[in-house]
């Protein structure tokens, strides 16, 4: 597929990059390219500058402080998945990782892309929202960190805006949690039809809902199966409704595998 | 539109090229460097059949820009078998009929050299983790996932 013409720009720096995001307003970041490129070929996005992310190194890698992992917006997942760090001390963001696409996706896509597209039935942002991840952002005007719950504000939306860029996502030490997850997808590791994970701690269960609306729907519940199950039928959800799923069924789904992803964490 | 310099190594030759930055990897290997081993399917990163190795990683070449490989060292299907003489894998998948019409077949050899480079004795469940991102519509797959692990145990038929 022939692409719309555009110019091609690879910054070395994440200063370089906010500089180039910010010179014109068509431009768009390139992670992984896993989805952009798709939406490029059918036009869907026709950014005049792409901005290729993937020759700065201080976007890439995972660091450990105090139990909390620091991962770079351009750590693909298949770093993700065989990283040491991660299996010490949050291992299902490797669980999550591994059930992405396939093995040539996981080789090119970024937990950053995941994030920062916010489609609805990605999986990272509703693990993101029940791990309770911090996010940061660079811009011309400086850098701040913002929770997961007000990075996700829409459909392909976020509090990344024009002209600022993803650093890095901040997963808090588990500490005595136990984390867990749940999704029926279209065939194995296809598209989420409703992703649920969890995270309990101290007989609380914090589940984030994804593919039942624009954001992960948060719902915090007594952990056991029977509470989450009320507490996801009280949330009201909307759900759309495909090809794929009714939004009845994707109602009942997010009961079920809500009480699945709690059960996962045990 | 930008136009880019880039310089690769592919199959243990080097190009040196000019791009419009709008070019896919794909098509840079097949029509810019005459490589046409690396098929075309689907066009949208779902069927595998452009998978090449890129810096000794399996990627669906159609999801990349030509642009951003410069540099890199590229593997394709044309590469498995420099001399001539067929690998291994290759043997078994002509051995156990791993293939009926071999459109995916580049993308498959590709994908299960990297499952092999990686994971040299795999179950059969991580050989079809292995080729989940290829997809082949002739062959139900049954004989692939056989040719992958024949070759893993060093088998011929």
């Amino acid at each position: 597929m022939l692409l719309s013409e555009l110019e091609y720009a690879r910054p070395g720096s994440v200063e370089e990059a906010v500089r180039l995001l910010g010179s014109n307003e068509n431009a768009r970041a390139l992670a992984g390219g896993q989805s952009l490129v798709n939406v490029m070929k059918t036009r869907v996005a026709t950014p005049e500058v792409v901005v290729d992310l993937n020759r700065i190194d201080a976007l890439r890698g995972i660091a450990v402080a105090d139990g909390a992992l620091e991962i770079g917006a351009m750590t693909t997942y298949t770093a993700i998945i065989d990283s040491p760090e991660v299996a010490a001390a949050r291992p299902i963001l490797a669980e999550v990782a591994r059930t992405i696409a396939d093995v040539q996706v996981r080789n090119r896509g970024t937990i950053g892309g995941n994030v920062c597209s916010n489609d609805p039935t990605n999986h990272f942002p509703p693990l993101a929202a029940a791990l309770g991840a911090e996010l940061t952002i660079l811009g011309a005007s400086g850098e701040r960190t913002v929770g997961a719950e007000e990075f996700f504000e829409g459909v392909y939306m976020t509090a990344v805006h024009p002209g600022e860029l993803l650093t890095k996502v901040r997963i808090p030490a588990k500490g005595d949690a136990r984390d867990g997850w749940a999704s029926i997808t279209l065939g194995k590791d296809g598209t989420g039809i409703v992703n649920v994970a969890a995270s309990v701690r101290d007989g609380t269960a914090r589940v984030a809902i994804g593919c039942v609306a624009a954001t992960p729907v948060v719902v915090t519940a007594s952990a056991d199966e029977t509470a989450v199950q009320d507490a996801v039928r009280s949330a009201g959800l909307d759900p759309p409704a495909d090809v794929h799923a009714s939004a009845e069924y994707r109602r009942h789904l997010a009961e079920v595998l809500a009480a699945r992803a709690v059960r996962d964490a045990a | 539109m930008s136009t880019h310099e880039v310089a690769v190594t592919v199959n243990g030759e080097r190009y040196e090229r000019e791009v419009e930055a709008r070019k896919l990897l794909v098509h840079f290997i097949r029509d810019d460097l005459d490589l046409t081993g690396t098929h075309v399917g689907c066009d949208t990163g779902n069927c595998g059949a452009c998978t090449i190795l890129l810096d000794g990683q399996a990627v669906k070449s159609c999801m990349l820009l030509a642009a951003q490989a410069d540099g890199a060292e590229i593997t394709t299907v044309e590469g498995l078998a420099p001399d001539g003489e067929l690998t291994p894998l290759q043997r078994a998948f002509s051995e156990h009929h791993g293939l009926q019409c071999g459109y995916c077949t580049p993308g498959m050899l590709i994908s299960a050299t990297h499952l092999l480079s990686h994971t040299p004795r795999p179950t059969d469940e991580e050989i079809r983790r292995g080729i989940q991102g290829n997809i082949c519509r002739c062959t139900g797959y049954v004989n692939i996932v056989k040719a992958i692990r024949a070759a893993s145990q060093g088998q011929s038929l």
